[in-house]
């Protein structure tokens, strides 16, 4: 029979639980001081130009948005999909989700031109716009994963969390749609502009959410010495492994759709072989170091059942992923426009050239500070409200899908 | 108003227009051609969509090396120059509403040159994506932004195919009363909006006419008898990047 999981806040008298708080405080503060200073001088002060648009606080915005609706994923596979061995996890999955795009939505605004104006975002919509359909997404993924987490957390609701949890599934879905269709839905540029980045997006955030979510489980369990079995670890990261092998699938899909359209082979001749810093970051830490590294670590026989194995190939999950991102975003924006097929072209405004962009450290310290700003969110959440189940131990979680690992 | 102020002026008007019609018949007689010039719109007056604005640029008239269209666009509208108010903005950083761009044709070596600017499109990539409707475009076909309500998330600038936008990265100042500009928020050319208004043409039109280039043609291309209608079906014109149906107000000739 299946022993009753006890869900316990942590301790949190620790020094390391204090210096954890406080580190991650100083980072948010270091990202709100930067925000301050790119507000008050103008974005001259970034490495974003006329040229390139979006910048680094995009790869970190899209990145913290994508893998939180991925971090959802853990949830719905134990309410959608009835897995008894995830339902322990599904609070800590709820939270990770509403974490993570609080923090992504933290570097979006505050990168904006006009953050004050963010009233006039939130009510003024233009229903043609996919940015606009997301900022009603993103509330609205807000307010359903709250009321799932409520409805799974408060005993006397409990028999109503299923329900929620299948519309958390179905509107994460939609919601990762309308990021990749950020993208997606743009014609004028050749990196984008294609329907398959929409569902390259939710594979990209089944991979990136699951590996925030390990490492947070596993750093949770081991900071607070709760014990955590290899079983629910061994299939998470068995999981972790096809997605990885998913999103590679994705990426030779793209780039063969692509390269089958010989009006598209200057951009990926740049991106896969002569882009420079794109092509490395393509090669080396998005396809080597951040998918097939870590692939074999996960299926490697004995690798693969070690734990600072596991979390290493989380890590270099997530920094594959921020890699993919800047190469999609920022080499997709470095590549020049083509306007006039078949000539070469010159101006004054950089026309014909291959754009240049390096991040300012304002930019990477505001998108690290929307991290923060997420880590900070769980870590005090989890510190005064019942996220945790007390042991995660291989007889404390359901037996019988214990047994089939 | 008095009647008989009205009674004289509807007689005034009457014997204008009759003298006007006589005047202008007598002037078109010779059979050189016919065209209506752009007429001024009343400031009550709604924008309507009966007219739409449009340029066509005869790039076989463009002059290699000449930027007048661009420096008159400087100084009508209050951007870049030397006097540029961007001074903190770095080459790639400031704002360019018209640029010269230069093309050299691979296969042959032909080389011909264009202003490029907003195309002023039917369908708007950067009206579709605006979160907020601050990209908007007008009934006559004029597509612009309004700095109020421009959050300046700079999606337009990604969704346009012609790189017609910029950003203002830094504080601005000694703005042209017709031309608000501001740090944060995104511009492009307005086809000169506040002259049009007037029954103007645009600064680039004008400065390239009194250079004797003759390059640019301005007006309604709803209306069959103007200038630029006549010059399109005689001749046609072409749309940068027709491929994606945009169906620009901004039509080339020679490329």
């Amino acid at each position: 029979m299946k022993l009753a999981l006890n869900y316990r806040e942590i301790e949190g008298k620790s020094t390391g639980f204090w210096v954890l708080l406080g580190g991650l405080g100083l980072l948010i503060a270091l990202g709100l001081g930067a925000t301050l200073f790119m507000e008050h001088s103008g974005h001259h002060v970034t490495g974003m130009s006329n040229q390139i648009v979006w910048g680094m606080p995009h790869v970190f915005a899209i990145f913290l948005i994508v893998a939180a609706s991925g971090a959802l994923n853990v949830a719905s596979i134990g309410t959608v999909f009835g897995k008894p061995l995830y339902k322990p996890l599904g609070r800590l999955s709820g939270l990770l989700a509403i974490a993570l795009l609080l923090g992504g939505l933290m570097v979006l605004v505050l990168d904006l031109g006009h953050p004050d104006r963010l009233i006039i975002a939130m009510t003024y919509y233009n229903f043609k716009s996919i940015f606009a359909w997301n900022i009603l997404l993103y509330n609205g993924f807000l307010a359903i994963t709250i009321v799932y987490l409520w409805l799974m957390m408060e005993r006397k609701m409990n028999k109503y969390y299923q329900p929620a949890g299948y519309v958390a599934f179905v509107w994460r879905l939609i919601l990762t749609t309308g990021t990749g269709s950020i993208f997606g839905w743009l014609v004028a540029r050749e990196a984008y502009d294609m329907a398959l980045l929409a569902p390259m997006f939710i594979i990209m955030s089944f991979s990136y959410g699951l590996a925030v979510f390990m490492l947070v489980l596993m750093a949770a369990y081991n900071w607070t010495n709760r014990p955590l079995g290899n079983a629910i670890l061994y299939r998470l990261k068995n999981l972790l492994g096809v997605f990885i092998a998913a999103v590679l699938y994705f990426v030779a899909v793209y780039h063969l759709s692509n390269l089958y359209a010989t009006e598209h082979h200057s951009v990926e001749r740049f991106i896969l072989l002569d882009g420079g810093i794109y092509t490395k970051l393509f090669w080396i830490v998005q396809i080597i170091l951040g998918s097939l590294v870590p692939l074999v670590m996960i299926y490697h026989p004995s690798i693969g059942k070690s734990r600072p194995a596991i979390a290493t190939a989380c890590a270099l999950v997530l920094i594959g992923g921020l890699a993919q991102l800047y190469v999609l975003l920022i080499g997709g924006q470095a590549f020049p426009l083509d306007m006039f097929p078949g000539y070469e072209v010159t101006s004054s405004f950089f026309d014909g050239v291959v754009n240049s962009y390096s991040p300012s450290i304002w930019e990477i310290t505001l998108g690290v500070g929307g991290v923060a700003f997420a880590l900070l969110l769980v870590t005090v959440a989890v510190r005064v409200l019942r996220f945790l189940p007390e042991s995660l131990e291989d007889s404390a979680i359901d037996p019988h899908a214990a047994k089939a690992d | 108003m008095s009647d008989t102020n009205k009674q004289m002026n509807s007689a005034r008007r009457e014997f204008l227009s009759k003298a006007g019609a006589t005047a202008g018949a007598a002037a078109i007689a010779p059979g050189v051609f016919l065209t209506t010039p752009a007429v001024a719109k009343p400031a009550d007056e709604k924008v309507t969509s009966d007219k739409r604005w449009g340029l066509l640029i005869d790039t076989t008239k463009c002059a290699d090396g000449c930027d007048a269209c661009v420096t008159a666009c400087q100084t009508e509208n209050g951007w870049g120059g030397a006097d540029n108010s961007e001074k903190h903005s770095n080459e790639e950083q400031k704002a360019q509403w018209i640029r010269k761009v230069q093309l050299k044709e691979k296969a042959t070596g032909h080389v011909s040159t264009l202003p490029l600017m907003c195309q002023h499109c039917e369908t708007p990539p950067c009206v579709d994506v605006c979160p907020t409707g601050a990209s908007f475009k007008r009934a006559d076909g004029i597509v612009l932004v309004d700095k109020h309500i421009c959050i300046g998330c700079r999606y337009c600038m990604m969704a346009c195919p012609y790189k017609a936008r910029s950003f203002i990265h830094e504080d601005l100042k000694d703005q042209k009363p017709w031309a608000p500009r501001g740090k944060g928020t995104v511009e492009s050319c307005t086809l000169c909006v506040h002259r049009v208004d007037e029954g103007g043409t645009p600064a680039c039109v004008e400065a390239c006419n009194a250079e004797s280039h003759n390059a640019m043609f301005f007006g309604d291309l709803y209306d069959k008898d103007s200038e630029i209608s006549q010059q399109l079906e005689q001749h046609g014109g072409k749309q940068i990047r027709a491929d994606l149906g945009l169906n620009t107000g901004v039509r080339y000739r020679g490329i």
